[in-house]
């Protein structure tokens, strides 16, 4: 049923269609909708789960692993500086092997104080062994929730989806909101491979020295690779079930463009726009829209955009030092291929700044007016200070 | 005397801990006490290395390693997803030392007691990160030589009183406990575990490598901590109902110290301060129990 709701409801909504059994969380600077739409849930028994209000952001990811280690199916959601507390647990999780999925609203890191959406938070987190998929709108949130379990079970691993603060996650649109039943012919309920239990009593998470330690981290290694290619079987299941899809990148006019922008998160709705409007006059422009970010999908990403004459990445982020990420790892991802198209790096957007169509159009007409990048980094309309 | 503790054992021989260790012999009581039926959070510790390396483990109960400072949260984690599963037979037990309880790990504790988990939080203490090599935690006690509080440095600060501050949060219970009394570590465990919501233990539990005495000192030591007031036995119900367990002989303070390494350091003067320390504790506990010096 379609309704219209706004994207930390649509996460919500896909949380509780998937049956969650424990869902733990804290209010830090601050949280979202998210977790007051589940508290109320649990409060009115639509969804039989127990809420943990927990005294910080780290232990809601430490209950969530004894959670999972004991076999049900854990979630939280987070933000900015409470996803920055939780760093040596999301390392904790994948080290673990255990499939708990996080809603991870993209939020600038203080100081200063800053509530507005940028992608740093998140992408500082991109070595810690989760899966990390980036939406678009509130229906790819609400499918991507439900598609994260069953990715995440099937290898094993921690799944953050991960959305804009404001531009996405306070935004009401409308999101087809599906039937229990129809959401339980695609996610069955969750059987771990292993849990705690006193009947078959196990260590988890002794003490391993470097004769093993290595294949551990080989074996998740492993898992992420799977991941990359199982992504795709969720998705036709799940495209067979809503009829919908979304792919690891989504590529639109790239076939035959000159410049493709590589977009993420709420930036691509209005690149799409943009580009439309483009093609409209003319101009040999394509889009790529990156959703799956960790496990990288270097061969599609490499695939879509090889046979362009320049790729601009749009970054609402920064590695200070280095430059935006997505574009470094959209130029690992061409590095190897002969003859490879140079990438332009555009940095806009950072702290909530609005990245308007006007911004979009600009960065494409720097981008096919300069013979190579004037920079590794171009920075969006700065102002003078 | 009989002891009045049954025979089966819940721990493999073979675990890695020191000769003498304290926290050992802790851990074999509180198995006896506690039976199979539960399951251990181990936040880092020197448990962590006790247990066994990969894929060995000395113990015949289900354990989680967890981080340092997460042991009352994976707990609590743990518990809701027994509850989800409607598993009411299951006692959840965290494992930690006085690091990961006083010091890393107290947010996390402070977390769960106030929501009153159902668990139970066993902190066995010997006075120091003794894993990591041997540095002062907020348990080491006035007066003693660590790696960290070294020479003339040593620690001039009072030990932090962790029951006091768990009985603060009104904990339906808290104990101490020590190795040198097994009985009365095993009838405050039992006891734990009939009761429902958070309860927390103290078990004084001596460090022959940290401490810098022989092995076999480790229960004569745990012993003269009691009967020195050092270490008092005694429960609080409720975080109101303070009952003193045993009424020690009240030795000097300094027999309990001179006959460690980490305190040789300590003049005449020095114990003459710790025992009014200790003193002082000792009447205010008396007083919270409304018992009399005796």
């Amino acid at each position: 049923m379609k309704r219209v709701v706004e994207g930390s409801q649509a996460v919500a909504e896909a949380v509780r269609l998937a049956r969650v059994g424990v869902i733990s969380a804290y209010p830090i600077t601050p949280q979202t909708h998210i977790v007051e739409f589940l508290s109320e849930y649990c409060a009115n028994g639509s969804l039989k789960a127990r809420f943990m209000r927990v005294e910080s952001e780290h232990s809601a990811l430490a209950a969530l692993i004894g959670t999972a280690s004991t076999g049900v199916r854990a979630f939280t959601a987070t933000s900015g500086q409470g996803l920055a507390l939780m760093h040596e647990l999301l390392h904790w999780t994948s080290g673990a092997r255990l499939p708990i999925v996080m809603a991870e609203v993209n939020r600038a890191l203080a100081p200063g104080w800053n509530i507005w959406v940028d992608q740093t938070d998140s992408l500082a987190q991109r070595d810690t062994g989760w899966i990390q998929l980036y939406c678009e709108n509130g229906q790819e949130v609400l499918d991507t929730v439900l598609q994260a379990y069953r990715l995440g079970e099937l290898v094993n691993l921690p799944v953050m989806v991960v959305l804009d603060a404001f531009f996405l996650s306070h935004t009401y649109e409308p999101v087809d909101v599906p039937e229990q039943e129809t959401v339980d012919s695609f996610l069955p309920p969750y059987e771990p491979k292993f849990q705690l239990d006193p009947k078959d009593p196990c260590a988890f998470g002794s003490l391993v020295t470097p004769n093993i330690y290595m294949e551990m981290r080989h074996s998740i290694a492993q898992a992420m690779d799977d991941a990359l290619r199982c992504f795709p079987y969720i998705e036709d299941e799940f495209e067979k079930i809503f009829d919908r899809r979304y792919g690891t990148v989504e590529a639109l006019y790239c076939d035959d463009a000159d410049i493709i922008l590589v977009t993420t998160g709420t930036i691509t709705s209005t690149s799409r726009q943009v580009v439309n409007e483009l093609r409209a006059e003319g101009e040999k422009v394509g889009l790529m829209k990156l959703k799956l970010f960790r496990p990288f999908p270097v061969h599609h990403v490499r695939s879509v955009l090889i046979s362009a004459k320049k790729i601009a990445v749009i970054d609402r982020n920064f590695s200070f030092g280095a430059g935006g990420i997505f574009a470094q790892e959209i130029r690992a991802a061409l590095c190897n291929e002969p003859g490879h198209p140079p990438v332009y790096g555009y940095i806009a957007g950072i702290g909530g700044r609005d990245v308007t169509t006007d911004v979009i159009g600009e960065i494409y007409r720097r981008t096919k007016n300069s013979e190579a990048p004037e920079a590794e980094s171009i920075w969006m309309g700065l102002q003078e200070v | 005397m009989e002891l009045m503790v049954h025979d089966q054992e819940y721990m493999s021989s073979g675990h890695v801990g020191c000769p003498g260790c304290g926290a050992a012999i802790a851990m074999r009581f509180l198995l006896k006490a506690l039976g199979d039926k539960i399951i251990i959070i181990l936040p880092a510790c020197c448990w962590s290395v006790i247990a066994g390396p990969y894929p060995q483990s000395t113990l015949h109960v289900p354990v989680i390693h967890s981080a340092f400072e997460t042991g009352g949260a994976v707990a609590s984690g743990v518990k809701a997803a027994l509850d989800m599963k409607g598993d009411k037979e299951t006692t959840v037990v965290t494992w930690a030392g006085d690091g990961g309880t006083f010091d890393i790990g107290f947010q996390a504790l402070s977390g769960a007691v106030e929501r009153n988990e159902d668990f139970i939080y066993v902190c066995y203490d010997n006075e120091a990160y003794m894993n990591t090599g041997i540095q002062r935690s907020s348990s080491t006690p006035y007066g003693a030589w660590t790696t960290t509080t070294p020479g003339d440095e040593w620690k001039r600060l009072r030990k932090k009183n962790i029951v006091e501050a768990l009985v603060a949060h009104r904990i339906p219970y808290a104990a101490t406990a020590n190795i040198a009394f097994p009985e009365d570590l095993v009838r405050k465990a039992k006891k734990a575990q009939s009761i429902t919501g958070s309860k927390f233990l103290h078990i004084y539990a001596s460090c022959p490598t940290g401490w810098r005495i022989a092995s076999e000192l480790s229960i004569k030591i745990a012993r003269m901590a009691v009967q020195t007031n050092i270490f008092p036995l005694y429960e609080v119900e409720d975080g109101v109902k303070y009952t003193i367990n045993y009424r020690p002989k009240e030795y000097p303070v300094s027999e309990y110290f001179k006959l460690q390494g980490r305190f040789q350091h300590l003049t005449e003067e020095d114990l003459e301060h710790i025992q009014k320390m200790v003193d002082e504790d000792w009447a205010l506990l008396l007083r919270k129990a409304g018992e009399h010096p005796s």
